[in-house]
């Protein structure tokens, strides 16, 4: 049977307003205190940090700038039916265009033709001497297109403009294919680039190479000693706590300094393995420059964030668990890996997750200590904002680097929620 | 831990085996920072241990002082053939420059999020903390990269004001985090007391708030202050020599001219760090002893 509760007279605050409504009108007014604290801060990140990753995620695959460059010549193109070379029209929008163009931007937009089809810088840059000549002659040209093919006789030749059809649209997608070692043909289908060329493929292997292998020995490492910290008597352990505290807190160079002399061919290993006459003045071991530098020494940057997840992981197991095993009959082996090692999953998963996490992003001290093979996909990243100014194909580099953190960190809020990040 | 008396000979083994397994990872942790500071007071150009550091009784004429007297702009050492000037100086003065802005700015905007975000009301509340730490999280070669691309539309590359906007956004996930870890124990009931004692909302913050989270607020900006002052790869990109940090001389000086100056400098930072972490220390001991004052 159901009863029902009725009142016909709505209960009032004292300044006559229905309860209900005052508390709802409070309740909206709390959210707002609280939320306009927040707001500064949120305001300031998504200006000065989530907007500019957004703005690199569109720039992977933006291709509008060489349509500010050539839109004429685009507009002719795209009435051609391909056969053939293209009409008299589109000769024509091109020579314009490249006689008018601003040199910085036609600069730009040449360097991206140069993607699709390598010789396109040469073949425009070549033209637009000549085509700067006639137009100070005065004498304009009768036939557009035999006078470029008299210029350059690439402009004769098809693959050049069937490539061209590759970058009418604004957006693109060949920077995500570069970055995974592939191109597109001239005809749009996508192809693996020339031997030579093909380093990204083997960088990304890489870096989840080193990853993988830093993750491992930072487990190695640190697992016994978390044991140690959490289970010794707190005054020996805050002592002791402090060389893993040490470490986190002193700068990324100065420790990336430190493994450099510690590990160059002159350096302290090298040079205490010779005075204990393990080794002969003269087969002093090239440990740093090159992967096992960048292993040996990234596992000690990232020692102590596997450390602390796993000593606090550690802390709250009861020491009663580990004798209570033994008491049974278990031997201290079977007892540690059947109650106590699965009791520190949550531990180890963390650690792991965020050492790997961590490393997959590392630039600087591969950077620094790598040398030649032990770079990790960072260094194409910086390589390309830098050096080759290849903005799109950093952007692609870093926007798939970013997608997999994401999903690696939205699995480590699934296993340990990210909260949980704890610091020192 | 003191092994029971009924352990085998083998558990004895093993148990001095690991104690030995974890006193080298201890050493492997921070042999390198150790091993820098002998160095960076030796006479020898080069960044290496000589032969009359470690002689016995040592050679004084082995050590000097002559690169920190080259770190700090003195410049009377003749034989030197580095090029010597007040670079590090220089540098040392932007990185607290740029260190302390930051730290104001993102302690300031981070606390005041914090205490936003532990009020019961808060709306949407995981998903704006995941924005706000977000710059933690994201790899700094992605966030260097994104920033320098955005910031140069509006000329802030290579500017003062663009280095400390990305440092505090960089740092202020440390304060948010640790500001709202500090606030979990606290006693709104506190705020509620003070303010039907007739004290306003901006007096009670000062007066009741702040005292209380202040270990906190503390440990936060020492955390956004050492995020910026080492922080590399932004100012790599978006810094030009007129915004020279250390951190940013200190990759040119391993670059180029492997000399015991950035050793110099390494010292000096481990100091630094000492310091950081031993007051951090005394701000965490002090809010567990207050803490379980409380619980009695």
């Amino acid at each position: 049977m159901e009863v029902k509760i009725t009142t016909n007279t709505e209960i009032l605050t004292t300044d006559g307003i229905p309860l209900r409504v005052s508390l709802k009108k409070t309740e909206r007014k709390n959210k707002l205190r609280a939320f306009l604290l927040v707001f500064p801060l949120l305001l300031f990140i998504l200006i000065t940090f989530v907007v500019p990753i957004g703005d690199m995620l569109m720039r992977s695959v933006d291709d509008s700038h060489i349509n500010t460059v050539f839109p004429k010549t685009f507009e002719e193109y795209e009435k051609w039916d391909g056969q053939d070379l293209p009409p008299e029209e589109v000769y024509r929008a091109i020579f314009d265009e490249l006689a008018t163009g601003e040199g910085i931007q036609v600069g730009k937009a040449l360097t991206r033709m140069n993607y699709s089809k390598s010789g396109w810088k040469s073949l425009i840059k070549k033209t637009r001497r000549q085509i700067k000549k006639i137009v100070k002659s005065g004498e304009l040209p009768v036939s557009y297109k035999d006078t470029l093919i008299e210029i350059h006789k690439g402009w004769g030749d098809p693959t050049f403009w069937i490539a061209m059809n590759q970058m009418i649209n604004e957006t693109t997608s060949i920077y995500y294919w570069n970055a995974m070692d592939r191109t597109f043909d001239i005809d749009g289908s996508v192809v693996k680039q020339n031997e030579e060329r093909r380093i990204y493929v083997r960088t990304w292997w890489r870096t989840l190479e080193v990853s993988i292998y830093v993750t491992f020995f930072c487990l190695i490492l640190g697992f016994p000693v978390a044991h140690l910290l959490a289970n010794l008597p707190l005054r020996y352990s805050n002592l002791l706590m402090i060389f893993v505290l040490l470490p986190f807190w002193t700068s990324l160079l100065v420790r990336t300094t430190a493994w450099i002399v510690m590990l160059q061919q002159n350096g302290v290993i090298n040079g205490i393995l010779v005075w204990l006459g393990i080794i002969n003045d003269d087969q002093r071991i090239q440990m740093v420059y090159n992967m096992t530098g960048t292993i040996i020494a990234m596992t000690q940057i990232l020692l102590p964030f596997m450390i602390l997840p796993l000593y606090s992981v550690m802390k709250v197991i009861p020491k009663s668990h580990m004798r209570a095993a033994q008491n049974l009959g278990a031997k201290p082996a079977r007892a540690f890996y059947k109650v106590y090692l699965p009791q520190t999953i949550p531990g180890i998963s963390a650690g792991g997750l965020l050492v790997f996490v961590l490393a997959i992003g590392y630039y600087i001290t591969p950077a620094l200590v790598g040398g030649k093979d032990g770079q990790l996909i960072g260094h194409w990243i910086a390589y390309h904002l830098k050096t080759t100014l290849n903005w799109g194909l950093c952007s692609a580099l870093g926007s798939i680097l970013l997608v997999l953190m994401l999903v690696l960190y939205w699995l480590y809020n699934k296993i340990v929620g990210i909260d949980n990040i704890k610091l020192g | 831990m003191a092994l029971p008396s009924y352990t085998t000979s083998g558990q004895r083994l093993f148990y001095y085996f690991y104690l030995f397994f974890c006193g080298t990872v201890f050493f492997f942790l921070i042999a390198p920072l150790v091993a820098i500071i002998p160095i960076s007071f030796s006479v020898s150009p080069f960044m290496i241990f000589t032969e009359g550091m470690l002689t016995f009784p040592p050679d004084p004429e082995a050590w000097s002082l002559r690169w920190y007297r080259y770190m700090v702009g003195i410049c009377t050492d003749k034989s030197l053939t580095t090029p010597c000037g007040n670079k590090w100086m220089y540098a040392t003065v932007n990185s607290f420059f740029v260190g302390l802005t930051s730290t104001f700015i993102a302690t300031s905007l981070g606390t005041l999020a914090a205490l936003g975000l532990s009020r019961p009301h808060m709306p949407y509340k995981g998903l704006i903390m995941s924005i706000l730490i977000s710059p933690m999280i994201v790899p700094l070669i992605i966030t260097a990269a994104g920033m320098f691309f955005f910031y140069a539309r509006f000329n802030l590359v290579y500017t003062f004001t663009g280095i400390i906007m990305a440092h505090v956004a960089l740092a202020t996930p440390f304060v948010v985090i640790t500001v709202t870890a500090t606030l979990v124990g606290f006693d709104t009931n506190m705020t509620k007391a003070s303010q039907s004692l007739g004290a306003k909302p901006i007096r009670t913050f000062f007066k009741v708030i702040m005292p209380l989270i202040l270990p906190g607020v503390i440990s936060g900006a020492l955390f956004a202050f050492i995020t910026s002052f080492d922080e590399v790869v932004i100012v790599m990109f978006m810094a030009s020599l007129d915004q020279l940090t250390i951190p940013k001389q200190m990759w040119a000086g391993i670059r180029q001219e492997i000399s015991p100056v950035i050793l110099c400098m390494a010292t000096c930072l481990v100091v630094l760090s000492i310091l950081l972490l031993s007051t951090v220390e005394i701000l965490r001991r002090r809010a567990e002893r207050l803490r379980g004052i409380k619980a009695r």
